[in-house]
């Protein structure tokens, strides 16, 4: 059976994200960033990914990383998630990190890079729609020899990506997003539906690329599994700060001459969400733990983990908006950000119904 | 005397001097009991040793390796679970030794008289009388809902001994003898056909002031170490993958392909994810508890699976599509144990409607958790300050 629990170093490892989040990235300050030209927080990013080495997390200490595991990267995740942060943690630090793991690091250039995205220094993004489910298929970019050309729309963190990793004609490849070829690589910002993870379409005619593996497939998968498995923590988070807040709302705000949180109709959704809060802390651990030590049971963890937490943070995030009432609905109120995330988060990396399908092959309950 | 190692050795002491395949079965039982080996939580000479409870399974470990009989737990569930906590915390010693040995080993079967017609989640507005007569108490009133009072012979009772106060305060908590004349069990049939429970009517039945259990008016208060410990036994079982209500419905679909729609299906995965998800969150609670860090998750743990049972057993009735238009036998019953595996979908589709009712309804579950866990505050009191007398019923 799996961990299901926080140690001691996860629970200092919390603590120490949530402080420097509280004090670096408030949600007046999110808003405000999401209408300025510069969608990521890049000095939150290199206090987070730099000087308190989150970036490295999953990369082992040989190769310049933390040598931690899936654990307190989901720990680090949750409490992204509680702030709805503008950095590329998902996207660099787990995704095109977790990608790059899968590749033979005795190469350098699969070595060098790992070292340099674990640094925090270089932003790197996995070229494929934030969609894409593990079991997905892709392939839209055709390599001649080591120049690529294609466009994929909808990569997530692509507009703060140092380097792109781009499956083209079966191979892994590595393209660097700064090219001396004028307009080799194009990356054109996305009018995303979450405004904390940018999306941005990149077409690449004849950018340079360097071949980090032949076979993408396995590492493309290791990285989209690691992702979808982790994004429920994310989902954690973001719904328990939901709960949280309309907690604390519903108890402060009066109408009908009692707090609104005294009324039974309310109090029975509140109930009902931390129910659905503490499932999803299990199923998210039991995700977490189970690619934490590469578990065979992993990709039924994952989908387990992404059915049931996606939805739930919707939920929470559609409640919490509900159960403010008239301001919840007002730009100048955090909740659009949670709400905004929650939804986009439930298409990323495959839709509910999509870890559902994969569930039902991997438990031998068939489709008719 | 409180480590494995010295519990594993009295086992042994205890098997070579009694062996199972040639004792008496009760015999055994009560030589387990006065070794201390029966709950070892509980004090020397109660049946325990003063030990941490989770040695307790160093103990049965051993037992069962050894093909020792048990209590058969299950069927003495409301005394082992409810009364025996609620004795050892208020009762007198002349009470402990008494009433603990038959008890555990079986010999006498309990329930529990606290639900009335008119007191159900209210169940401090509860009307049955206790009138003080010299050293005993006549006690005038009717409950519901007790499951083997036909097979009892004692059952823990709450009942009203001042009607002047207000509802909580003038509660006194009784041990009743169940072979006293006054005491009339009428089995209650229920949906599913059988009698599961009863109706306890009581007419001047007189409980010696000794069966008082705690202080005069204290009833209220001792009545909450029963409902404690009732709401752990509901919520506390653990399960393998599959293990619940599920697994039936998974073998249908996998063994009859004929049955299957698209519509079903979807249901059943998720369905199938709510289950599994929920027996983590079991399984995460049981690892709190082990590290010595119980978190209030047990509250939700019987909402989730009442809602689930519900849900999965309903699927189930549709999924067998012709079969679910039968049912296996509607003869009135009287089970010792509520068999959810035992009997047919229709059964287990009926029978779990009670899920979310008994032990607490869903509705107050919410309630608790909105106040206690959350720190919602609570909608404001009309009955609080009132004589219960004076309440509207």
């Amino acid at each position: 059976m799996s961990d299901l629990l926080y140690s001691e170093t996860e629970d200092e490892l919390r603590s120490a994200v949530r402080s420097l989040l509280a004090d670096r990235c408030d949600a007046a300050a999110v808003i405000a960033r999401t209408e300025s030209g510069e969608p990521h927080d890049s000095e939150l990013w290199k206090a987070l990914g730099t000087d308190m080495g989150l970036a490295g997390l999953l990369v082992p200490e040989a190769l310049g990383g933390q040598g931690a595991t899936h654990r307190e990267a989901a720990v680090v995740l949750e409490e992204l998630g509680r702030a709805v942060a503008p950095v590329p943690y998902l996207t660099s630090a787990v995704i095109a990190t977790e990608v790059l793991l899968g590749c033979d690091s005795a190469r350098p250039e699969v070595a060098e890079l790992l070292s340099v995205l674990a640094s925090g220094r270089s932003v790197g993004a996995l070229a494929l729609p934030l969609s894409t489910a593990p079991d997905a298929a892709y392939d839209v970019v055709r390599s001649e020899g080591e120049r690529l050309h294609g466009r994929i729309t909808g990569v997530a963190d692509a507009a703060a990506a140092d380097v792109l990793l781009v499956v083209a004609d079966g191979g892994l490849y590595a393209v660097d997003t700064a090219q001396s070829t004028e307009n080799a690589v194009v990356v054109e910002p996305q009018t995303a539906f979450d405004l904390t993870r940018p999306l941005a379409a990149v077409t690449l005619t004849g950018a340079r690329a360097r071949a980090l593996h032949t076979d993408a497939a396995p590492a493309v998968r290791r990285g989209l599994l690691s992702g979808a498995g982790l994004l429920a923590s994310e989902q954690l988070g973001l719904a328990d700060w939901c709960l949280t807040e309309t907690v604390r709302y519903t108890r402060e705000r009066n109408q009908f001459n009692r707090p609104v949180g005294s009324f039974q109709a309310l109090k029975h959704r509140l109930a009902e969400l931390w129910l659905e809060t503490v499932n999803a802390r299990a199923a998210a651990r039991n995700a977490a733990d189970a690619l934490a030590v590469d578990s065979a049971e992993a990709p039924l963890a994952v989908a387990l983990a992404q059915a049931y937490c996606a939805p739930m943070a919707v939920h929470a995030a559609e409640e919490a908006l509900q159960l403010h009432g008239g301001i919840g609905m007002t730009w100048e109120h955090p909740v659009h950000l949670y709400l905004k995330r929650a939804k986009s988060d439930s298409i990323a990396l495959g839709t509910a119904g999509r870890h559902r399908e994969a569930l039902a092959e991997l438990v031998d309950l068939r489709a008719p | 005397m409180t480590d494995a190692a010295e519990l594993s050795l009295r086992t042994r002491e205890l098997l070579a001097a009694h062996p199972p395949e040639s004792t008496d079965r009760l015999d055994f039982l009560k030589a387990r009991f006065d070794a201390g080996l029966a709950w070892v939580h509980f004090p020397e000479g109660l049946g325990g040793l003063g030990a941490p409870r989770s040695l307790q399974a160093v103990v049965d470990a051993e037992l069962e390796a050894a093909g020792a009989p048990d209590n058969d737990p299950r069927r003495i569930g409301i005394g082992l679970g409810m009364a025996a906590p609620t004795i050892l915390a208020y009762g007198t010693d002349e009470q402990k030794r008494r009433l603990l040995r038959p008890l555990w080993v079986g010999e006498e079967v309990w329930c529990q008289l606290f639900s009335e017609p008119g007191a159900g989640s209210d169940l401090a507005a509860l009307g049955t009388r206790a009138v003080r007569d010299g050293d005993a108490w006549v006690v005038n009133g009717q409950k519901v809902w007790t499951s083997n009072a036909h097979n009892a012979r004692w059952a823990i009772l709450i009942a009203r001994t001042d009607p002047d106060l207000p509802k909580h305060r003038g509660i006194t908590y009784f041990v009743c003898d169940m072979t006293d004349p006054g005491v009339e069990v009428r089995p209650l049939r229920q949906i599913t056909g059988e009698a599961e429970f009863n109706e306890v009517f009581l007419s001047d039945v007189r409980i010696p002031d000794a069966m008082r259990l705690g202080e005069i008016g204290d009833g209220w208060k001792v009545a909450q170490t029963t409902l404690m410990n009732e709401r752990v036994a509901i919520g506390g079982m653990r399960l393998p993958r599959e293990g619940g209500m599920i697994a039936p419905v998974a073998k249908a679909w996998r063994e009859r392909p004929e049955l299957r729609t698209h519509d079903l299906h979807q249901r059943l995965l998720q369905l199938w994810v709510e289950t599994e998800v929920a027996r983590l969150t079991g399984e995460r609670l049981r690892q709190q508890l082990v590290a010595g860090h119980p978190g209030p998750e047990g509250s939700g743990m019987k909402l989730g699976f009442a809602r689930l049972n519900q849900k999965v057993s309903g699927l189930e009735v549709e999924l067998l599509g012709e079969e679910g238009l039968l049912y296996d036998d509607w003869t009135m019953r009287r089970p010792e144990i509520v068999d959810f595996v035992g009997r047919e979908a229709g059964y287990r589709y009926l029978r779990s409607k009670g899920n979310s009712i008994e032990g607490g309804t869903s509705e107050v579950l919410l309630n608790i958790v909105a106040e206690r866990v959350l720190g919602l505050p609570s909608e404001p009191r009309t009955d609080k300050d009132v004589a219960w007398k004076d309440l509207a019923r």
